[in-house]
């Protein structure tokens, strides 16, 4: 699956989103369902899932006369990937400092 | 060297790392306040990085480029925006074209460094927030050439080497 990863930011940026992914990773939720929990219109939240679909970290499908939506995770997983190669590169420089002030004792 | 904690954000593109270091504040200050020091820990093993321009302090301008094994040479800048010495250090980062010069000054992420006394010696958190997702992946390559294989390699080594 190829990911736009400026997309699933763009989607994450925005707190009411984060909280639908939170609600549809554990179990599928129709839109009416999620509208429900929102102090704002059916058509805003649709445009939020919308979004979160766009940058493919939820999908919909059809049951019946309800749009469910699910989440899917290998995106977030994705996303997260990134930010522990970031982290690695602070481990390693960690440790090189480590090295440096070791030295210097030693000096 | 002990990782403290790290911490990533997804929704907020920003990742806080902690670790702490058996010297004093003053001592861990100079691996950033120098840049020959710096010039030793910033980049990986054979990718090392050059400071050509460091001026440490609020308003400063930094230009520096990594040499990679096959000869080229990324380049990046930083604008110093906070100097508080031994304590802190802010700055603005992003990527420079072949003349060094920032490719876009809005294009930045943003670095905090703090440093404080803790009973092992210092503790340094380092918090950096990107701004887009290319950002990141280019700042991530421009760190660890060879990606994670490389890094387990070199994880592999600390362990055995203590």
């Amino acid at each position: 699956m190829v990911v736009d990863t400026d997309r699933v930011f763009h989607a994450l940026a925005d707190a009411t989103r984060r909280d639908i992914l939170s609600r549809v990773i554990r179990s599928g939720q129709s839109v009416s369902e999620l509208a429900r929990a929102y102090p704002m219109s059916f058509a805003a939240v649709q445009k939020h899932v919308a979004v979160l679909e766009q940058a493919a970290l939820v999908s919909k499908t059809r049951r019946g006369r309800e749009q469910i939506v699910t989440g899917e995770v290998e995106a977030l997983r994705r996303v997260s990937l990134l930010l522990d190669e970031y982290e690695e590169i602070w481990r390693q420089r960690a440790a090189r400092i480590e090295r440096i002030l070791q030295e210097d004792e030693q000096a | 060297m002990t990782v403290i904690s790290s911490h990533k954000d997804v929704g907020t593109l920003s990742l806080t790392f902690v670790a702490e270091f058996a010297a004093p504040v003053d001592r861990v200050w100079q691996v950033w306040a120098d840049p020959r020091t710096l010039e030793r820990w910033w980049g990986p093993p054979g990718y090392p990085a050059t400071f050509e321009r460091y001026e440490f302090q609020p308003g400063g301008e930094v230009r520096y480029h990594m040499t990679t094994p096959e000869g080229t040479k990324p380049r990046g800048w930083w604008l110093i925006t906070a100097v508080d010495e031994p304590g802190r250090l802010e700055f603005d980062a992003g990527f420079s074209g072949d003349d060094g010069e920032p490719l876009d000054r809005a294009d930045a992420m943003h670095g905090v460094v703090t440093l404080e006394p803790v009973a092992a010696g210092t503790r340094m958190t380092t918090v950096f927030r990107f701004r887009s997702a290319e950002q990141l992946e280019r700042s991530a390559g421009m760190g660890m050439a060879e990606g994670v294989r490389e890094a387990m390699g070199q994880i592999d080594d600390l362990l055995t080497g203590d």
